[in-house]
Formats: structure tokens, C-alpha cells, sequence
């Protein structure tokens, strides 16, 4: 070996932005109020936990403004634990994003389940060390915000219903999308772009991979570890789960059969095992019966 | 398994000395070392059951959450049965998550946290930071010919320190981040992550000695 020469390490290359959720494949990352509750994800084997002060089931029943979570609160989760924390910052909110960077959080997700900072931005996430997941219900959502530099995307879904219909329609739209781009020939692609209103390099891009350029998960109203392998079953590389671990009978059992089901996704013989005696599932409601006001899919564009 | 068809990835054309190389794939970043290992002419599949370990000559403990898998692995009776393998001399070789995984000893680990071992090593867990340290720089590794290696770093594991039989493949800042033992290799970094498969390749050629030793 020849002698070591210590060369200025980069940080925040997308290399490494992107590479992180690679790191997160095939795990599911989990909504948790509390460093205990923290610990429990931890233990059950979370990829990673997701740091907030109320899941978005009440969220949805408090109503009211929702903002970014305590600092005090995101620092005795990320003291409690060794794996990843996230948190969410408002969509447009970048000063938020800019406070849970300073916090030292892994990854920040610029998130529809908190009232919406401006109606016509999202945060410009390329100016940003840590890296952001995004939610998108369709590819050119999607690729808009990964040309404002998320590193990382989740199905929308319907946050806090327990519900995981709209889930499965936002990851199918985006499958189906894809798929549709792989048989269009060169000419078709610029029209496919502005029919998407997404940049043309990107809709190459993905014409060209047969799929996103960045990881993509499911979230917004998986329940059960079957909710879970269903997603992954339709091409989701990971789950996160909001509410439905901790507003649910028994959280701990609750969320290790949710990962094990994630990992053993296409095997029903233990998604079957996994899915015994786990006690009340959360409530859930009927996304049809939402008013449209109170959908928090239909936040950002 | 009935979506199996669908991962594997490799030559059509399989000669004797395309060896069979597994990659874990209970979670983590499973599908860019399949691709980097069919790259450098291997046969690779991911494995996640004890029985499918019958079937492959070397495995890839890829990058992903260390907790995560060392409590699947536990959950799914794969433990005992990958040690039994990597000390009856199996090829194996961890990035980042797996180097962790390969430690006879952690630092900063969980108080239950289980390591396959195989590499007589302490190996300290997120030593380099959280993600916003984490960082890419150009690494000088043996046994590598030509340019550097591309090192991506993520959260990632160094070596504090090694046994008298453990090589030192590489270090940065001081740090030891590549190291071999016999038939095993780590490194705290993630090749399968930019394309360069050398490292891949010297993999799959420690596999290849291994096989054509054991039918000898």
C-alpha cells in the first residue's frame, strides 16, 4: 500500500444522498412520538424511525396548523437510538428543513402531512447537506421533485386512515407510468415530458431504467404486515408506517411482523405467521368518505 | 420461491468457472452488488433462507441497517448456519452494514446486536458520522490496480483495530476502511454504489481460487 494521503472528503453529493436510501431497501421505517417508542421501533428492527410530535391520525383529529416537531423532542430520538431519524418539515418550509439540518437529522421528508408553508414552492433541496424524501401520487410529481433534488420518494397515500387504497393507486400510477415511458422511441419522449411537466433529461432518464433514479417506498396507510408485502408485492423497495404501529393493540409485536413481512414479502406462508394474534388493528377510515379538504395527498403539485 | 426468476442476474452462458455468489438480501442495497457481481462475471442470487446457502460459493453481506439484519438473520435461523459456512472457508465479503456484520467484535453497536464474526477485528459502528458526514473521497486499496477507488461513505463503520492475521487493505484519515482475513473481506465503503466493480472482481477471483482448491 502505498502511503496514505488524506484527500477533502465530499459530503452531500447526491452519490451519497441517493446511496443512503439505497441503504434503507427492503426495510420499513417507522412514525415514533417518544425515544421510548423510538427504542421499540429500534428493537423490532426499523430501518430507520421517523420523529414527530403527533402521528398523522391525530393530526387528522386534532386539526389545526401542523408544524415541524420540537427540536428537544428530534434530539432524544436521535439520542435514543442508533439507527437513522428522519423528520418532516412543512412543504415550502426551507428554514425548517434548515433547523432539522443543523439537528444533525439523516434524512429530511418534506412532507404533505404538515399544513403547507407556500402553495406555489417546495423547498429547493440541492441547497441541503442532508438529504429529503418527497411524497408523489403520479411520475411527473415525482420527478418534479426529484429535480428540486429529493433524493428519495414515497408514495403518498392517505397519511393517518389506516387505509392503504390510495397507497396502492399512487404506486400503481406511478409503476404504470413508467412502464408506458419504456415502449415510447425517442420522438415520444419530449411530448411524454411536457405531458408530465417534468424535466426531458429525467424522463429519459427513466425511459432509459425502467425506473425512478432514486429509491422508492410506499407509505400513507399501511396497517398490516400484509398491507406491507402488498406494497413491496407492487414494486414499493420499502414501507414507511405512520399511525398504524402505535395507534394499534400491541405496537411492539405490531411492528416486527410488519418487518418481517417486508423482507419475506413474497412468501404468504410467513406474512400468515407474521400476521397471527397481533391485537387490534388501528381504526382506520374510509378514504371515500374524506372530504376533499381533509386529503392530505392533494398538498403540493 | 416464485419471484426468484425475476432476480436473477448474470451470463446466459454458464462456463465451469462461473461461480454462484449469493448476496444476503434480508434488506439493504442487495440489488447493485447482484448487478456489480454479474459485471465481474459472476452468477449471483440473492439468498435469504438457510436452504439457499447449499447453493452458492461466496456471499456479499451488502450495505443496508446492521440492526435490521442481524435480527432477521437471527428471526430466520441463518446465523449459525452462515458462521458454519464462513469457517469451513466460504468467500464472504461485508461493505459498510456487512463489514459490521463480519466483526468478531463492535463498538457502538446494540447491547444484542449479533455479528456473524470471521474477521478478527473491532469495528466501531457510525464512526464517521451521521448523513451529513457522510462523504465521498478517492481511496488507495490493495491489491486494486490503476486509479483509486471511489470511496462512498455513508454512516459509515472504520476498523479500530485488527489481529495479527487480519491485512490492512486500505485506510482513510487514519482510519482502517478495506481489511481481508483469509477468505474474508470488508470494506467500510460501498463500491457497488459507482460502477467501478475492481473490487467486486477481486472478489469474485477469491471465490474462484477457493472453488478450483476445493475440487483438487
Amino acid at each position: 500500500m502505498s502511503t496514505p494521503t488524506t484527500q477533502a472528503p465530499e459530503t452531500g453529493t447526491a452519490r451519497v444522498k441517493r446511496g443512503m436510501a439505497e441503504q434503507l431497501k427492503g426495510g420499513v421505517i417507522m412514525d415514533v412520538v417518544t425515544p421510548e417508542q423510538a427504542k421499540i421501533a429500534e428493537d423490532a428492527g426499523a430501518v430507520a424511525v421517523m420523529a414527530l410530535e403527533r402521528v398523522p391520525a391525530d393530526i387528522r383529529k386534532d386539526g389545526g396548523v401542523a408544524r415541524m416537531s420540537d427540536p428537544d423532542m428530534i434530539e432524544g430520538i436521535i439520542n435514543a437510538v442508533s439507527i437513522p431519524v428522519m423528520a418532516k418539515s412543512r412543504i415550502g418550509h426551507f428554514v425548517e428543513a434548515q433547523v432539522l439540518q443543523s439537528l444533525g437529522v439523516d434524512y429530511i421528508d418534506e412532507s404533505e402531512v404538515l399544513t403547507p408553508a407556500d402553495e406555489v414552492n417546495h423547498s429547493d433541496k440541492w441547497a441541503f447537506t442532508t438529504p429529503f424524501v418527497c411524497g408523489a401520487t403520479n411520475l411527473g410529481e415525482a420527478l418534479r421533485r426529484i429535480a428540486e433534488g429529493a433524493a428519495m420518494i414515497r408514495s403518498k397515500g392517505e397519511a393517518g386512515t389506516g387505509n392503504v387504497v390510495e397507497a396502492v393507486r399512487h404506486l400503481r400510477q406511478i409503476k404504470n407510468e413508467i412502464a408506458r415511458l419504456r415502449g415510447y422511441d425517442n420522438h415520444e419522449l419530449y411530448a411524454a415530458a411536457k405531458e408530465l411537466r417534468a424535466p426531458y433529461e429525467l424522463v429519459k432518464e427513466v425511459a432509459e431504467l425502467g425506473k425512478l433514479p432514486v429509491v422508492l417506498f410506499s407509505a400513507g396507510g399501511v396497517a398490516t404486515p400484509a398491507d406491507a408485502a402488498l406494497m413491496r408485492q407492487l414494486g414499493a423497495e420499502g414501507v414507511f408506517v405512520g399511525s398504524g404501529i402505535f395507534k394499534s393493540g400491541d405496537p411492539a409485536k405490531r411492528a416486527a411482523a410488519i418487518v418481517k413481512a417486508t423482507t419475506f414479502y413474497d412468501d404468504p406462508k410467513i406474512i400468515a405467521d407474521a400476521s397471527r394474534n397481533l391485537g387490534e388493528a388501528m381504526v382506520g377510515i374510509n378514504c371515500d368518505t374524506l372530504p376533499e379538504a381533509e386529503r392530505y395527498a392533494n398538498r403540493g403539485w | 420461491m416464485r419471484a426468484a426468476h425475476r432476480w436473477y442476474i448474470g451470463k446466459a452462458v454458464l462456463s465451469v468457472s462461473t461461480p454462484t455468489i449469493g448476496v444476503l438480501a434480508l434488506q439493504g442495497d442487495v440489488r447493485e452488488h447482484l448487478v456489480a457481481l454479474a459485471a465481474a462475471d459472476a452468477l449471483a442470487r440473492p439468498v435469504r433462507r438457510p436452504e439457499e446457502l447449499a447453493e452458492i460459493d461466496g456471499l456479499v453481506i451488502p450495505g443496508g441497517e446492521s440492526t435490521t439484519m442481524s435480527k432477521l438473520a437471527v428471526i430466520f435461523g441463518l446465523l449459525e448456519p452462515l458462521r458454519e459456512r464462513i469457517r469451513a472457508g466460504m468467500p464472504v465479503y461485508g461493505t459498510c452494514a456487512g463489514m459490521i456484520m463480519l466483526a468478531d467484535k463492535l463498538l457502538d453497536g446494540r447491547e444484542d446486536q449479533e455479528t456473524l464474526g470471521g474477521i478478527d477485528m473491532i469495528v466501531r459502528r457510525n464512526a464517521f458520522g451521521r448523513q451529513n458526514e457522510s462523504f465521498e473521497a478517492a481511496i488507495e486499496m490493495a491489491g486494486i490496480e490503476g486509479a483509486p477507488v471511489e470511496g462512498v461513505f455513508i454512516r459509515a463503520p472504520w476498523v479500530e483495530s485488527t489481529g495479527a492475521d487480519t491485512e490492512v487493505l486500505a485506510t482513510y484519515d487514519g482510519h482502517t476502511v478495506a481489511v481481508r482475513q483469509g477468505n474474508v473481506l470488508a470494506t467500510s465503503f460501498h463500491p457497488e454504489l459507482t460502477g467501478d466493480h475492481r473490487v467486486h472482481a477481486l472478489f469474485v477471483a477469491m471465490v474462484r481460487e477457493r472453488a478450483a482448491a476445493g475440487s483438487r
